[in-house]
């Protein structure tokens, strides 16, 4: 699957939909692949403050656990319910219905574009 | 670190798209496409694995079965022929350097198969053994495919899988059709002329066989099968879902469960070890030996919701360390997490409440009988 260009990325395989202070984020196909099939996400609390770089969830595969990391600063204000529900998802469609966290962006690091992104895999 | 070891099949992986995971030194399918539905499929209907990493070793001579008495754990001499039977390879000390399969192909031929992590522990332990007896052992692994077919509808797809048929000799088995064969019993067969091992063992808890073949034409075989299986709803089935598959039958893999620190009764096999047959052999003395108070003994673990406890998670009761997970997943076929364990005696019983440390967090398990999944017999 390839990496959509309207949407920005982190080198620790996430990516964010950013428009104006609010980002949606979820991991990449990338990511969801190399993990397998996905079972269990643990997501922050909406309102929770999160700080660019640490980690403040965990995607669970059926062989492996791959941290969340916080892409920017800011704050949570939506965690994906279907997602809790229906892990599959981040499967399925990552880049669509397996979006994981919304936040309000207070500061946003330098990211990748998708080219970027694309090089940093190889694939 | 030597290079990456190839299955005679690879190259058909790639072709299916699988991905790829070092294990043993050998790059394996981990899956296909999806390691759940790969599961689901062996439950359901049927699932092809490629397990040619598995390590085979053929001991021959006028005293094979009596060597094999006293090299490995259990009575080989009193297999019947085309018998199979789960067994340990021990040290002096009574611990586990590898669990086998062992095969009686002839009076004076059988063949063992160990774990390929332990192909060359098996084969050195194996051959130390041998002084003093007329015994040769030979390690056929490079030359040796194996193929496993697992689930309800394994025996339909070997039934009806293009140039794949019984050997001549079958007929004078008791057993001498694929359907009335028992667990752990073996046929010839032949495929396109070559000749195949067909034995009805497995490590997914369902019904299925697992077949042994020249690596020249396990391609050509993984073909007829997967054709064959096409109308049962087949599909290749990596290491992932094979782990998933076994834990829930509750089999034990050497790297966890079994190691060169545990004991077999320790990990629930002490009747794998015949105490009650005669002479000598290695690991006898000390097997003898009762368990110590304290020994940390096997037991499954089930949780709630769906967070798994995994390898080498420890186990509290209050803030007392009390044993460490060496197996754990969320079970695909039950939808609850699973776990086999080691604990101090004092928590194994059914029903006691354990905490896991899942990176962290304590969630509370409860020590459940093994099995966890035991598959409906028709």
């Amino acid at each position: 699957m390839s990496n959509p260009t309207d949407l920005q990325y982190t080198e620790e395989h996430e990516w964010l939909r950013v428009e104006g202070d609010n980002a949606v984020v979820g991991i990449t196909a990338y990511a969801a692949e190399k993990l397998g099939d996905i079972v269990y996400v643990d997501l922050p609390k909406v309102g929770a403050s999160i700080k660019a770089g640490t980690v403040v969830g965990e995607i669970e595969s059926t062989k492996s656990v791959g941290e969340l990391y916080a892409p920017a600063d800011g704050t949570v204000t939506e965690v994906n319910d279907a997602v809790v529900s229906s892990p599959e998802l981040v499967n399925s469609d990552p880049f669509g219905a397996g979006w994981l966290i919304k936040i309000d962006v207070a500061t946003l690091p330098q990211l990748l574009t998708a080219d970027q992104y694309t090089a940093l895999t190889g694939e | 670190m030597t290079d990456a070891r190839y299955s005679p099949l690879h190259d058909l992986h790639v072709e299916l798209g699988a991905s790829f995971t070092d294990f043993a030194g050998w790059q394996m399918p981990v899956r296909y496409d999806s390691d759940l539905a790969e599961h689901h499929a062996v439950r359901e209907r049927v699932g092809m694995f490629d397990i040619s990493h598995m390590a085979e070793i053929s001991v021959t001579g006028s005293q094979a079965g009596e060597f094999l008495d006293y090299a490995v754990a259990g009575k080989m001499s009193a297999l019947a022929l085309g018998q199979a039977k789960y067994t340990l390879l021990l040290t002096d000390d009574g611990t586990v350097i590898d669990d086998l399969i062992i095969y009686r192909l002839g009076e004076e031929h059988w063949l063992v198969v160990a774990n390929a992590g332990n192909r060359f522990a098996a084969l050195s332990a194996l051959e130390s053994r041998t002084a003093g007896f007329d015994a040769t052992v030979v390690d056929q692994s490079d030359e040796t495919a194996m193929i496993a077919v697992q689930g309800p509808r394994a025996l339909a797809v070997l039934e009806s899988t293009v140039g794949l048929e019984l050997a001549p000799a079958a007929a004078e088995r008791a057993e001498s059709t694929l359907s009335d064969l028992k667990y752990y019993a073996t046929l010839p067969a032949l495929f396109l002329g070559h000749p195949v091992l067909i034995a009805r063992t497995g490590y997914t808890g369902e019904d299925g066989f697992e077949l042994y073949i020249d690596a020249t034409v396990a391609a050509q075989l993984w073909t007829a099968i997967a054709e064959a299986g096409d109308p049962h709803g087949i599909v290749p089935c990596g290491l992932a879902c094979r782990d998933t598959l076994r834990l829930e039958a509750g089999m034990p893999l050497y790297g966890h469960e079994l190691t060169l620190d545990i004991r077999p009764a320790q990990a629930g096999l002490g009747k794998v070890v015949a105490l009650s047959k005669e002479g000598d052999f290695v690991g006898r003395r000390a097997s003898e030996r009762e368990l110590a108070a304290d020994d940390r003994v096997l037991v499954g673990l089930i949780g709630e919701g769906k967070r798994a406890a995994r390898a080498d998670y420890e186990l509290f009761v209050g803030d007392e360390s009390v044993g460490v997970v060496t197996s754990g997943a969320l079970s695909p076929t039950l939808g609850y997490p699973i776990a086999l364990a080691y604990v101090h005696p004092a928590h194994s019983a059914v029903g006691h409440v354990i905490d896991v440390d899942v990176r962290g967090t304590r969630i509370p398990f409860t020590v459940s009988p093994l099995p966890f999944y035991r598959r409906k017999k028709d």
